[in-house]
């Protein structure tokens, strides 16, 4: 009896070690996450998506980040995806409705790594991503916040660190931990492109003010904002 | 009245995809909007807890009818820094085309309940 047991754990294990990442992908992401493409072209369509899309994580992501991600996630998104799915209102204003949250699921470590790797090979993206879009430098994080909120008005849907900034769209105190710059660059100056229906407009930032936010975005994401 | 019959059929199909497309004016309110103007219009998004302007109270009819439907238009399009006014309003030419942009006027309108 005993004997049989472990051998039917022995056989269960090694068929989801068997997985590919892209078996993987299929069964346990497919039915939040669009992997193919193309985005919503329709609010009709947005509003049935449960999660964002990843048909170009590969252009999207770093890596490292994914597989980190993927073993221990957690909110990205204050009031969840698609925040007016998410909200309700309270006293003062609008909060965020907890209860219709959930934890993401979790993946073991050799999971996460092939998942991840058959993430990157997804790079059908919407938009020509150059390399270099970004120029690098460096800015000072009181300098960058005002080019971010002061000027360009992005910290009302922005967390610029845990608990100060809007809630409706994704923390920006990661970003640059979980993006590449070139995608930065490239959805700041055009979200549409990415996404026709995103809740965040096209702010017409100067490819200046592009530049210098995704360096704040840098200097931001040195911080360790877990230890805070 | 075959023919008759066909014309009908083939202007319906023709205009049936259409219908799918244009999102209403409510649909779009609470996807782009609620964020900042809050659920009941009244100005108390979700956002609005670190925000340095208030968002305008659509509901109130006093702010909102000095505003014609032209200025609305303009910084629902263009956003606040059109009009001297927050850049936190932002500006939604690249979301919207002109016909959604209309409706969303008479939409506040509806929610001022005033012209
Ligand atoms: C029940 C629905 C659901 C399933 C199943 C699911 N996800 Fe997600 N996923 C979400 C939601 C919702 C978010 C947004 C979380 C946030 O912002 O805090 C998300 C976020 C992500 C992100 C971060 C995306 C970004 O741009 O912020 C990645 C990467 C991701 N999921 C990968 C996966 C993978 C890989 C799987 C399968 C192993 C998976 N997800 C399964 C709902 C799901
Ligand atoms: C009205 C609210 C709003 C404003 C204003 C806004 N954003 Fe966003 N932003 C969002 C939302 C919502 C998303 C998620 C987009 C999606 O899922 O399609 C987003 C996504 C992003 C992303 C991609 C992050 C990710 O995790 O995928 C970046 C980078 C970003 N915004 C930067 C900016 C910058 C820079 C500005 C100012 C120029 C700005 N945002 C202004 C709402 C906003
Ligand atoms: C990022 C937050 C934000 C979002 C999202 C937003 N607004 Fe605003 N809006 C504001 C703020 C802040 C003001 C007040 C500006 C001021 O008084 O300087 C404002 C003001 C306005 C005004 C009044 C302008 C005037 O003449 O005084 C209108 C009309 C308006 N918004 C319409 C909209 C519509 C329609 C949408 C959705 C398509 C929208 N807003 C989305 C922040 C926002």
């Amino acid at each position: 009896m005993r004997a049989t047991i472990s051998l039917l754990l022995l056989f269960l294990s090694a068929s989801s070690w068997a997985d590919t990442g892209e078996q993987l992908l299929q069964q346990r992401c497919a039915s939040c996450h669009d992997l193919q493409g193309p985005a919503a072209s329709t609010l009709e369509d947005l509003w049935q998506r449960k999660g964002p899309d990843l048909f170009y994580a590969g252009v999207k992501y770093r890596p490292q980040w994914l597989r980190q991600w993927l073993q221990k996630p957690r909110r990205i998104r204050p009031a969840g995806y698609l925040y007016f799915q998410h909200i309700k209102p309270g006293e003062k204003h609008d909060v965020i409705d907890a209860s219709t949250l959930s934890e993401h699921m979790a993946l073991s470590a050799d999971e996460a790594r092939k998942v991840t790797e058959a993430l990157m090979t997804r790079k059908a993206a919407p938009v020509q991503v150059k390399g270099d879009e970004f120029g690098g430098g460096s800015i000072s994080i009181t300098f960058g916040e005002m080019v971010f909120d002061k000027f360009n008005g992005c910290m009302a849907c922005h967390e610029i660190e845990p608990g100060y900034g809007g809630l409706s769209g994704p923390e920006v105190y990661t970003a640059a931990k979980r993006m590449q710059s070139a995608y930065l660059v490239s959805f700041i100056r055009d979200p549409q492109a990415w996404n026709p229906k995103t809740p965040m407009p096209n702010k017409h930032t100067s490819e200046l003010n592009i530049q210098k936010i995704v360096r704040y975005f840098h200097a931001l994401a040195k911080e360790n904002w877990d230890e805070k | 009245m075959k023919n008759e019959l066909t014309v009908f059929l083939l202007v319906f199909a023709v205009l049936l995809p259409g219908i799918g497309l244009a999102a209403s004016a409510e649909d779009n309110y609470k996807t782009y909007c609620w964020q900042c103007h809050g659920m009941q219009g009244n100005g108390m998004g979700v956002n609005v807890r670190d925000m340095s302007v208030q968002p305008r109270d659509h509901t109130s009819a006093k702010a909102m009818r000095s505003r014609s439907d032209d200025d609305l238009f303009k910084v629902i399009k263009h956003g606040g820094l059109a009009i001297d006014k927050s850049v936190l309003m932002p500006p939604w030419d690249a979301t919207f085309t002109d016909q959604e942009i209309h409706e969303l006027v008479a939409y506040l309108r509806e929610l001022c309940r005033c012209r």
